[in-house]
């Protein structure tokens, strides 16, 4: 029985209230029908098993319903961080001990103007 | 994708003009189950707040707000899983998500009011979804109605963590709820109608030990 | 049945007991005497009862060994009534009440004469490890014939048979600092913490909250401990902050500081929860505790030795014979002979002797004891034998003497020549092991400590231990870290305490313990007599020994070989030694071979406590639409769909009956599927899944998410759609209706609303967050009831506004209007293939319109109808049902259901891109059909496998499934949808379909439309 923290929310909920989805940071093709069978294959089916730090996608389900990323060691169960779907986490394999959060929270402002942007363009 | 027009949404009074018998959603509850006497002895006691208009609103919080401030004259909840009400306590906006807030209306206003906040909110994105046939609020009230909770539910009751003017969806029993605190000693329970007659029967068995009571 | 009324282990003075208050109970059928503050087993001891159990695998007989939750032997079973029977309950555990029944778990026909003792006597040799594994092993078939055998000889306690009184609940609580165990270190911390404002809970599985402080010789500030303890515990009762839990035992530690307790409430107050003010309350409750931070001040056990005959009756712990003595004033025989590694054993030598009882001799392992506890016993003239250990007890129901000699422990040798010393009680002691169980339940490995030889435990973020828990036995070393942990748990949480002040404790010289597990013996120990490691599993010194021989050199191995640590004992006496002894026989230091993981729970835990009050009515939601009593008050059987109560069929009185008797489900879908097809019907539909979509990127959405096309949907248009996985397998349909340009509502299946739900969430906030759209789900708002046959227009024209005409409602348009006075949206969906009108009204008013329906509907003959009937009449039309005919391996293709997929829209929508994959292009995938028995009146086993070849040798290849089946009282037939491979080009074909009963059905695949094909009585 996980505690996690919704980062809109903002505050630790119990399991029970939220659903896992499976690995984070799985995008879907921009193009389908451009990807071979062996490139679509890959996005439906094959998904990583990591001893250590993994990415995972959870919803809110009894809650906000709102899904968002958790940064969890599947070794010791203990959960990183939360971050909101279009974030990039703090703790990665790389960087088990966490990323200075100055770096990370750059990037999610860069991520967020393509958001912003790619919106603007559809409704344009 | 297409514009929004005076017709983009359905504007629809589901409540009928003529007198037709209605029933809330724990009418098959008191039926079967009946209702224990509120007695002496009762420290929880259970009141249903049948037939209330109940709204979704989903849109951004800067418009939504001044939309409903306009409309029903005070505001929506600013922190996430909080409440707020009209002076008399009778109309009440629960923040549900970033973008989702329900309103409790007085029954029979709210088809009035999704039509005033329609016209308030012109062209903004938004969406108000009536729900009022889909659920019912129930009251606990009384000195073992925070242990009763803490046998329902897995969310921390405590005053320290459940302040006056919190509300939460959370879990309850094998269902789930929305939980509120408008005051100090009244818990509000937001049940959906279809679990209504569980939940109702959780909490009468869950109550047996401190004699709950239900008024009519 | 023979009264026993006197102790004769009784003292006449000293414990907690309450001597003014005697308690009858009964001992496997015979009646005994205790005292209020009694555990079974002290009122047992005091009482001079030496059996109480036989072994699990030998027969032998067994006494008490322990004090505490480490007693292996003294498992009972309680109740003195069917209905009130508990099993595995150790006596040491359980507080004595008036009336207590209990019986041995073990030992048939009883324990003092016991038949499978002599597959004990000749066994040894006969039962090695894996005894039965290799035994019993073939033919393999009759493993459940011997394992039931087995089972009754072994006897591990049985549940009762009658439905239990009690009630059980569960609390979940939450805390700053959970505090586990009320001995010094415990309380020292939680009174830390409580001063210190924080949410504290304590909780300890004893009867009163004190731990060793109850029977400690040593003094806080000059006064029995004792009194420091009550001071504590009131200080600590009397704050809000505070919640104090004995009789609670803290049973696992799940993952981020979710501990569960299991408190039990009642049961030293009576077998059933008794009346407090007309009210039961639950006899026991499952705490399910959030924490912040966990301190684990769960103190020690004291670690048997080893050696032959260690488990005959009186043969007890060193510390255990103490606790007797000064908790509960029982001595427990009349000549004590002490094996000790250490000098804190020395107290059971004092205690026995204060008792006035004869202390035949200290056997100490070490060469020159010199504690002080070795010097007072000096000093009393007891007689201490160096270098010594009982190497073998003498006795088979009772101990009759010990056989020490002086021993090598490193060379693991005796030396000398053996001495045999009458007695007929054997107290031992190896030292302590921290009990590490809690700690261990996280995953967290634990690691020796040679300075105190034995495991500590390592700790996660956020948990701390504190006290004997982590080796500190000294008692003023563990009041000061109980202090100093409680001060970094809080310290952790951003909060701070201040230490409190401690209770004078005099110091003490202690001397150094040696490591002794395993005592030699003058034979090798697969000769010697039995030397049990682990008395409740029976494993013997020489069963790990051999395992070792045998090949098995993880301990792990060892442990599920021999069974050591199994079960309800968890390791808690035998797990250290059996790691000394597999190291030894490995050549390996303890380290080395390492621990066992440890499991919740700690120790048995009743099914009551852990289903609380999720049973019976309350076991899972039962979810009722709006007209659920009209359903109830006209006989309806309920069919459970997902956690809907859903009208199966609605059985009628028959014709002909004679004492009322009603239509079997047959006879009643036959009539209800006619009254659809001739004149009219009306099912409950409000359980089908209803998600309001708003927002002007609605349109965009729905044609992405579904299979076909929604840009030209215009107002006042319902279209049936197919929801895809990316894989392109089905995973939903429904019909969307347009209320507004861009307002829609989206119907689902009755099991699928909340998984749809998600799904379009899902794909809204991770993959097209531009797109503006919001989903809510108003299923509970309406109320659904579909009118349904070619009377429907009749019907409803009587009791509506709208205009029915074909022309200007036509199928597959919604209109709004009034119904039986209601607002109401009315939608010409059909599932049956007959003219069909949905209405919605809001719920709260549904059953006015249904009973008004009712009311106009009689001249039309309108029959309710139910799930049964509902799938008979969508089967006939080739209607499926998502879940049912598709599961999750099913294209819409190989439903042959390309009408409804849109391969030239813009966007690539969910699932296309799969349809192009080399597999879902197999011309031999699992089509769905229809098939015909051969035999009308065959109905075809819904999950049939079908075979081409009904004469192929087995096993035969399978090329499909029955996936709906049904009798059609409109074909007067059976038919059945199927799945099989490349079905579509199969038309007319033969197919197989051998049943288990031996029987062969032969069947024609057909089209899935039986009834109407070309859909025309819909559209009427």
């Amino acid at each position: 029985m996980f505690l996690i923290y919704c980062p809109y929310c903002e505050e630790h909920r119990e399991e029970e209230e939220f659903h896992p989805k499976g690995q984070a940071h799985i995008a879907r093709p921009a193009d389908p029908e451009a990807c071979s069978d062996k490139e679509w294959g890959d996005y439906l089916f094959f998904r990583d098993n990591p001893r250590g730090i993994h990415h995972e996608l959870w919803v809110h389900a009894v809650g906000c319903r709102k899904f968002f990323n958790v940064t969890r060691n599947t070794v010791s169960y203990e959960i990183l961080e939360s971050y909101r779907v279009g974030e990039q986490p703090r703790f990665t394999a790389e960087h088990p001990e966490g990323r200075p959060v100055e770096t990370v929270a750059a990037e999610n402002v860069t991520a967020k103007a393509e958001v912003v942007e790619r919106q603007e363009g559809v409704k344009a | 994708m297409s514009e929004q027009t005076a017709t983009w949404f359905n504007l629809y009074d589901a409540r009928p003009e003529a007198e037709v018998p209605a029933e809330s959603p724990l009418a098959w509850s008191y039926h079967r189950t009946g209702r224990p006497a509120v007695s002496q002895k009762s420290r929880v006691v259970l009141r249903e707040r049948a037939m209330l208009g109940h709204l979704i609103l989903r849109g951004g919080a800067i418009v939504l707000d001044e939309a409903v401030r306009q409309v029903l004259g005070f505001g929506l909840p600013g922190r996430p899983n909080t409440l707020t009400h009209d002076d008399g306590g009778e109309r009440s906006i629960q923040w549900l998500s970033p973008d989702e807030w329900l309103v409790i209306v007085p029954g029979g206003e709210e088809f009035v009011l999704e039509g005033r906040l329609r016209e308030a909110l012109g062209d903004a994105h938004y969406a108000i979804v009536n729900v009022s046939g889909g659920q019912t609020l129930i009251e606990i009230e009384g000195e073992m109605a925070r242990e009763l909770l803490m046998k329902s539910t897995p969310y921390d009751v405590h005053p320290d963590a459940f302040p006056v003017g919190k509300g939460v969806t959370t879990v309850f029993a094998k269902a789930n709820l929305i939980l509120r605190r408008p005051g100090e000693e009244r818990w509000e329970l937001v049940l959906r109608r279809s679990f209504a007659d569980y939940c109702y029967r959780w909490i009468l068995d869950a109550g047996a030990a401190y004699t709950i009571g239900v008024e009519s | 049945m023979s009264q026993s009324l006197n102790q004769p282990n009784r003292l006449n003075e000293g414990g907690r007991i309450d001597r003014s208050r005697r308690l009858t109970f009964t001992f496997n059928g015979k009646r005994y005497q205790g005292h209020a503050g009694d555990t079974l087993a002290s009122a047992l001891l005091a009482n001079g009862v030496d059996i109480v159990n036989r072994s699990f695998k030998y027969s032998r007989p067994r006494g008490i060994v322990a004090a505490g939750a480490e007693e292996p032997n003294a498992l009972v079973q309680l109740g003195s009534s069917e209905a009130a029977q508990v099993p595995n309950v150790r006596a040491t555990q359980q507080a004595l009440f008036d009336g207590l029944v209990a019986r041995s778990t073990n030992g048939w026909p009883n324990v003092q004469r016991d038949a499978m003792s002599l597959v004990g006597k000749l066994g040894g040799r006969f039962m090695p490890p894996g005894f039965y594994y290799k035994t019993f092993m073939a033919p393999a078939s009759m493993w459940m014939t011997y394992e039931k055998f087995i089972r009754k000889g072994a006897g591990l306690g049985r549940s009762p048979m009658e439905r239990d009184p009690d009630s059980y609940d569960h609390l979940n609580q939450h805390c700053d600092l959970l505090v586990i165990g009320a001995g010094p270190a415990g309380l020292a911390a939680a009174l830390t913490a409580a001063r210190g404002g924080a949410r504290v809970i304590l909780c300890d599985e004893q009867e009163e909250l004190g731990g060793s402080l109850l029977d400690s010789r040593e003094l806080l500030d000059h006064q029995p401990a004792a009194q420091w303890v009550q001071r504590v515990v009131e200080e600590l009762a009397g704050l809000d902050n505070v919640t104090l839990l004995p009789r609670t035992t803290a049973n696992g530690y799940h993952d981020h500081h979710f501990v569960t307790l299991h408190e039990r409430r009642t049961e030293h107050l009576g077998e059933t929860a008794p009346l407090v003010d007309g009210v039961r309350p639950s006899r026991s409750r499952m705490h399910r505790v959030r924490a912040g931070q966990v301190l684990l001040a769960t103190g020690a056990h004291e670690r048997p030795l080893v050696y032959a005959g260690n488990d005959v009756p009186g043969n007890l712990l060193a510390g255990a014979v103490s606790t007797y003595i000064r908790r509960y004033g029982v001595v427990s025989g009349d000549r004590l002979v002490l094996s000790t590694s250490n000098d804190h054993a020395y107290r059971a030598a004092l205690d026995w002797d204060d008792a006035g009882r004869e202390v035949v001799a200290i056997v100490d392992a070490r060469q020159a004891p010199d504690g002080e506890l070795v010097e007072q016993a000096r000093a009393r003239g007891i007689r201490i034998i160096e270098g010594t250990a009982v190497i073998e007890a003498k006795g088979s129901s009772r101990v009759s003497g010990a056989r020490v000699a002086t021993i090598d422990a490193q060379a693991f040798k005796v030396t000398g020549q053996a001495e045999t010393l009458p007695c007929d009680t054997i107290a031992s002691s190896g030292g302590y092991s921290p009990v590490i169980h809690l700690a261990s339940h996280t995953g967290a490995r634990p690691t020796w400590n040679d300075e105190i030889l034995g495991f500590v435990p390592s700790l996660l973020k956020g948990v701390h231990a504190a006290g004997s828990a982590r080796g500190i036995h000294d008692l003023a070393e563990g009041l000061a870290d109980g202090v100093a942990k409680a001060c970094e748990a809080l310290a952790a949480l951003g909060r701070t305490a201040q230490a409190i002040e401690l209770p004078q404790v005099d110091a003490r010289r202690e001397g150094k313990a040696c490591a002794l597990y395993q005592v030699p013996h003058e034979k090798p120990t697969l000769r010697a007599p039995k030397q049990f490691v682990d008395l409740q599993n029976d494993v013997t010194a020489a069963a790990i020994e051999l395992a070792t021989r045998e090949g098995f050199e993880s301990i792990e191995h060892v442990k599920r070989y021999t069974a050591m640590g199994f079960g309800t004992d968890q390791g808690k006496l035998g797990n250290i030694n059996g790691m000394a002894i597999a190291a030894r026989c490995l050549n390996k230091s303890i380290p080395e071979v390492g621990t066992t993981v440890f499991r919740p729970n700690y120790t048995p835990v009743t099914f009551g406590a852990i289903a609380g009050r999720h049973c019976r009515d309350l076991f899972d939601p039962e979810r009722y639409t709006a007209l659920h009593q009209w359903h109830v008050e006209n006989g309806a059987e309920f069919e459970d769909v997902g956690q809907w109560k859903r009208p199966w069929y609605f059985p009628q009185v028959r014709p002909d009956a004679v004492n009322g008797e009603r239509e079997s489900m047959a006879e009643a879908v036959a009539r209800e599927c006619l009254a659809v097809r001739e004149k009219v019907g009306i099912l409950d539909a409000s359980t089908l899944g209803k998600i309001d979509i708003q927002g002007p990127d609605a349109r965009e959405f729905l044609a992405r998410i579904y299979t076909n096309k929604w840009e030209k949907l215009a107002v006042g248009k319902c279209r049936y759609g197919l929801m895809c996985r990316d894989d392109g397998m089905l995973m939903d349909d429904g019909t969307t209706s347009c209320l507004g340009e861009n307002h829609f509502l989206m119907t689902t299946t009755t099991g699928g609303a909340a998984g749809v739900m998600e799904w379009l969430e899902l794909w809204h906030q991770t993959e097209w967050p531009e797109l503006d759209v919001t989903f809510t789900s108003v299923t509970d708002h309406w109320a659904t009831m579909t009118v349904t046959g070619p009377e429907a227009r009749k019907l409803l024209a009587e009791i509506t506004d709208i205009d029915l005409a074909r022309d200007s409602f036509k199928f597959m348009d919604w209109r709004e209007g009034r119904v039986a006075d209601m607002p109401a949206r009315v939608f010409r969906i059909s599932f049956t293939g007959e003219l069909a009108y949905e209405i919605n009204v809001q719920a709260n008013y549904a059953l006015h319109v249904w009973k008004t329906l009712f009311k106009h509907g009689e001249k039309y003959g309108l029959t309710p109808y139910g799930t049964e009937t509902m799938h008979v009449l969508r089967a006939e039309k080739g209607f499926i049902i998502a879940g049912q005919d598709s599961d999750g391996s099913v294209t819409p293709e190989d439903l042959g259901m390309q009408w409804a997929v849109g391969y030239d829209k813009p966007y690539s929508w969910v699932g296309k891109r799969a349809l192009s994959r080399s597999d879902t292009r197999r011309t031999d995938r699992k089509q769905l059909v229809g098939l015909r028995p051969k035999d009308p009146s065959v109905v075809l086993e819904e999950g049939a496998q079908i075979v081409f070849d009904p004469d192929h040798a087995i096993p035969m290849p399978m090329v499909g499934h029955v996936t709906s089946s049904y009798y059609s009282p409109t074909l007067k037939s059976g038919f059945a949808l199927a799945v099989l491979k490349g079905g579509h080009s199969r038309m007319g074909e033969t197919v197989y379909l051998p049943m288990a009963d031996g029987k062969t059905h032969a069947a024609e695949i057909v089209s899935p439309i039986f009834v109407d094909p070309k859909g025309e009585r819909q559209h009427v």
